[in-house]
């Protein structure tokens, strides 16, 4: 049975790696007495897939990792068995049961809700930030150099951002394209946002906070032609255990 | 939530900066006005290594349940922080509440190999303390040290205010309550290490003065201060079944050497390896109650979630009740995806087929320690393994389908020929041949033997305490001839030899036995730059060469040089139960290559007797 788990990540926590968050897990689930499945073999080993790796120092509201299960309890105490035995920081939110069919969290994901805080001492000199940044978003292309392994390319930032704005306190609010298909992070808007403004963006400016974690559902008639596609948060694709 | 010491901006900058926020699973928190006494506790060397020490998560957990104590942890910075730390002038800080080091009463710093040393001094820098005992001020914390290089303390005790000589569990609520008395009654820090000099097990450097001879070797190692007895006793746990031992420890985020619960299923070791100080200073043997390890095993595994359990002792297979604990911990154990692991077992038939119950045969390897390659040369080190021992426990393994095997050895024992040395060699040829014994059909591919030797590094409290250590020259020369052996051997395709660096080895010999004058040394070496000395990429011999010249030190007093048997040591003021007269004996059957027989076979009378328990006393009733 696969179980989607939805989780935070704020505080002195954010400073772990992700590959980290996955061994935090994996004896996260034994200490909570999950019903795990376990792989076969002398090094059994848990069936696990993350959405979307966080990056270090980077806090989240919806962070996701799909597990497979023998048995299960409700999703309301799984949840509060799993938050007895956690850290500060890291409290799961959602515990919800995916159908068999169900593509895992890493292969869905499509789009990502981040918050971005400029730290007082970074923010830019220029006056009216918030029309800047509609002006900026009103662009029809953003291009910018991205370094890859091998070269520099150019890559247009602009479609991959499916919606921004800035609040009246002046956190920046983004949707932006994530996945392994074009995934775009929210440090390279806020650079090019810079650069619009012909300034120089610190690399330690930002407070970024992941907020939500969005996949695309896709229903199908009866013959298997797509009659609708929808983009909707990953907890949404599962059902609440009773 | 915590406020962290380092900002953003550090920590992003950092390698793996999760080694200094703390917050792990089962850390201890605690209202700081519920605490009178506040323990940082310290392990010299990066946080990996610092999390995977057994030691230091028992007394976590002991002080941690003591009334209005409240122990953090603190670890040597990584030097891309010591870097920083320096330059920004940010003062070392604890894990737990992230405060300066300096606001503690007391500094704890346990002390598990020799090359540490500059990491202790890094830890005094950069929490703002001065390196010098005699120069720290009245509200500097108490700095203690513990661990196995405290049997012989004199190379670093000018930087302590104490040394807790022995196991940890006994005396530290009465040095607490000492504390606390000392502070309700508003006397000194000299008052207060007055006090504690006259406790149980403990050494306060201050209180003894050294005087030499015109040779450089001790004359005479006295108390100075009225009341501080002459020798001091270590202090020991007689009922390992009825003692603190920690439930809940800590589980780092970032992957740490020892990943895994660790069960220590006794202390001590019968053996007597003449070279072996863990199997004199652990003295009498002590085993725990299965009871005692099976609740512990269950709290443990639960409490942490690890996938993998550890035995842990000196050696396993002497542990009466091996069989039934592991059956418990197989069975209990089945279905749950955890791993058993037993490092230091003795390879049989019972343990082949433990190990072929819980390990990968594939994947793991054999392991055996000769420590030396011939039998004349084992039989000086009291080593009772003999050939056929190896031969016959690889023929099972290589019957059971293992074909890796891993030896180790050391080089530059005392009386080593030439012969003893190529038989390190010929040793290895015969375990490979041993495996293409077996019909051809029958074989899992290939064997693969890899040889490796340390050098041979006398430690205090051993029998071959007064044995000369070889100068770098000849350790490398020996080395030389091991590897041209092997390149003779016939199936010398399937033999891999590894030797250690006799840089490291030559320094380590050096602080082993080394006395008061080292101190300047390490002083030296840390004040030019020498930090992470245990870390190949980081220790410098050229640096330790050219202090030891400013300090002027002849390095070859300390290392290579035969002591008399009747030389006052740095040591000697200390009482492990081993008395010095048992060494002696023992240097003299290693010199006739005489076997002793070990504990459970007949009572050597080491003076361990006077502890009142453990082997001493088992089927004695």
């Amino acid at each position: 049975m696969k179980i989607r788990i939805k989780f935070t990540k704020t505080g002195p926590i954010r400073y772990i790696g992700h590959l980290d968050v996955m061994r935090y897990f994996q004896k996260l689930n034994r200490r909570a007495d999950i019903d795990v499945k376990y792989s076969a073999g002398f090094s059994p080993h848990q069936i696990m897939s993350f959405a979307a790796p966080l990056g270090v120092g980077l806090e989240s509201y919806g962070e996701y990792v799909d597990i497979e299960v023998n048995t299960t309890i409700s999703s309301k105490d799984a949840i509060e068995a799993l938050n007895a035995a956690s850290v500060e920081g890291i409290t799961v939110t959602g515990y919800v049961k995916l159908n068999d069919s169900a593509p895992n969290a890493m292969s869905c994901v499509v789009a990502a809700d981040y918050k971005v805080k400029i730290k007082d001492n970074y923010k830019p000199a220029a006056s009216n930030i918030k029309e800047a940044f509609e002006e900026f978003l009103r662009q029809s292309s953003i291009v910018v150099e991205k370094a890859t392994k091998k070269s520099v390319m150019e890559v247009d930032l602009r479609p991959l951002i499916f919606d921004a704005y800035m609040d009246d306190n002046g956190d920046f609010f983004m949707k932006l394209s994530t996945g392994s298909a074009q995934n775009l992070k929210p440090e390279l808007v806020m650079d090019a946002f810079y650069k619009y403004l012909g300034e120089e963006m610190n690399e330690f400016a930002l407070n970024i906070t992941r907020l939500e974690v969005y996949g695309q559902n896709i229903t199908k008639d009866d013959s298997g032609n797509i009659i609708n596609t929808e983009i909707i948060p990953l907890e949404k694709f599962g059902e609440i255990i009773e | 939530m915590t406020n962290l010491a380092l900002t953003d901006e550090i920590l992003m900058s950092i390698d793996k900066p999760a080694r200094y926020i703390g917050q792990e699973v089962n850390m201890v928190k605690k209202d700081l006005n519920t605490v009178d006494v506040r323990f940082a506790m310290c392990f010299p060397d990066v946080y990996e290594i610092a999390m995977s020490h057994l030691g230091i998560q028992i007394l976590y957990d002991m002080f941690n349940n003591m009334e209005g104590v409240y122990c953090e942890r603190v670890y040597s910075p990584w030097t891309d922080l010591d870097e920083i730390m320096r330059k920004d002038n940010i003062p070392l800080f604890t894990l737990e509440t992230q405060s300066p080091v300096k606001d503690m009463d007391f500094l704890g710093i346990t002390i598990q190999y020799e090359m540490c040393y500059t990491n202790i001094l890094q830890i005094l820098d950069l929490s703002n303390i001065a390196l010098l005992a005699s120069d720290r001020a009245e509200d500097d914390p108490i700095v203690i040290g513990g661990g196995p290089c405290t049997y012989n303390p004199e190379p670093i005790a000018d930087f302590f205010d104490i040394f807790y000589m022995g196991e940890g569990e006994t005396q530290y609520q009465a040095l607490i309550d000492l504390y606390r008395k000392n502070k309700a009654n508003n006397c000194s820090r000299n008052d207060f290490l007055l006090a504690a000099a006259k406790l149980p097990g403990m050494y306060v450097p201050k209180f003894y003065d050294v005087d030499y001879n015109e040779d450089g070797t001790i004359k005479s190692f006295m108390p100075n201060t009225e009341g501080v007895p002459t020798t001091v006793t270590k202090e020991l746990v007689m009922d390992l079944s009825d003692t603190v031992y920690p439930e809940k420890p800590l589980v780092p985020y970032i992957k740490a050497t020892q990943d895994r619960v660790v069960l220590e299923i006794q202390r001590g070791c019968i053996r007597g390896c003449r070279f072996c100080q863990a199997g004199m200073i652990y003295r009498p043997v002590r085993e725990r109650s299965i009871e005692f390890l099976k609740d512990k095993a269950i709290k443990m595994l639960k409490n942490t979630g690890h996938e993998e359990i550890s035995l842990s002792s000196l050696s396993s297979s002497d542990y009466s009740k091996l069989p039934e604990l592991m059956d418990f911990l197989i069975e209990e154990l089945k279905g749950k995806g955890v791993n058993i692991s037993l490092p230091s077992l003795r390879v049989d038939a019972f343990s082949l087929d433990v190990m072929s119950k819980v390990q990968d045969i594939k994947k793991s390897s054999l392991t055996f320690a000769p420590e030396a390659g011939s039998q004349r040369m084992r039989n000086v080190i009291n080593k009772g393994l003999t050939v056929e021992d190896i031969l016959n426990g690889c023929s099972l393994a290589f019957n059971g389908g293992w074909n890796k095997v891993k030896l180790y050895f050391m080089l530059g024992l005392p009386t080593e020929t030439e012969e003893d040395m190529k038989a390190i060699a010929e040793l290895s040829e015969l375990v490979a041949e041993k495996y293409y014994e077996i019909p051809k059909s029958e074989r899992n591919g290939k064997v693969m033997v890899t040889a490796s030797s340390s050098f041979f590094i006398p430690k205090p409290f051993t029998p071959l305490q007064w044995a000369p250590m070889c100068s770098k020259d000849e350790f490398q020369r020996r080395a030389y001839v091991v590897n041209d052996r092997m390149k003779e051997m016939l199936n010398r395709k399937s033999l891999k030899y590894n030797y250690h660096d006799p840089d490291v080895s030559i320094i380590e010999g050096l602080l082993a036995r080394g006395d008061r004058k080292i101190s300047k040394v390490i002083m030296k070496v840390y004040e030019k730059g020498g930090i992470y000395d245990a870390w190949g990429e980081y220790f410098n011999y050229d640096r330790w060469l050219e202090a030891l010249d400013e300090a002027n030190i002849d390095l070859d007093f300390y290392t290579t040089r035969q002591r008399n048997l009747d030389e006052i040591f740095p040591w000697d003021f200390i009482n492990t139960g081993v008395t010095k007269e048992f060494l002696k004996r023992e240097w003299n059957n290693a010199m006739n290559e005489q076997v002793s027989p070990n504990c459970k076979m007949k009572c050597q009378g080491c003076g361990a007797t006077m502890f009142k328990g453990g082997i001493c006393f088992e089927d004695k009733n």
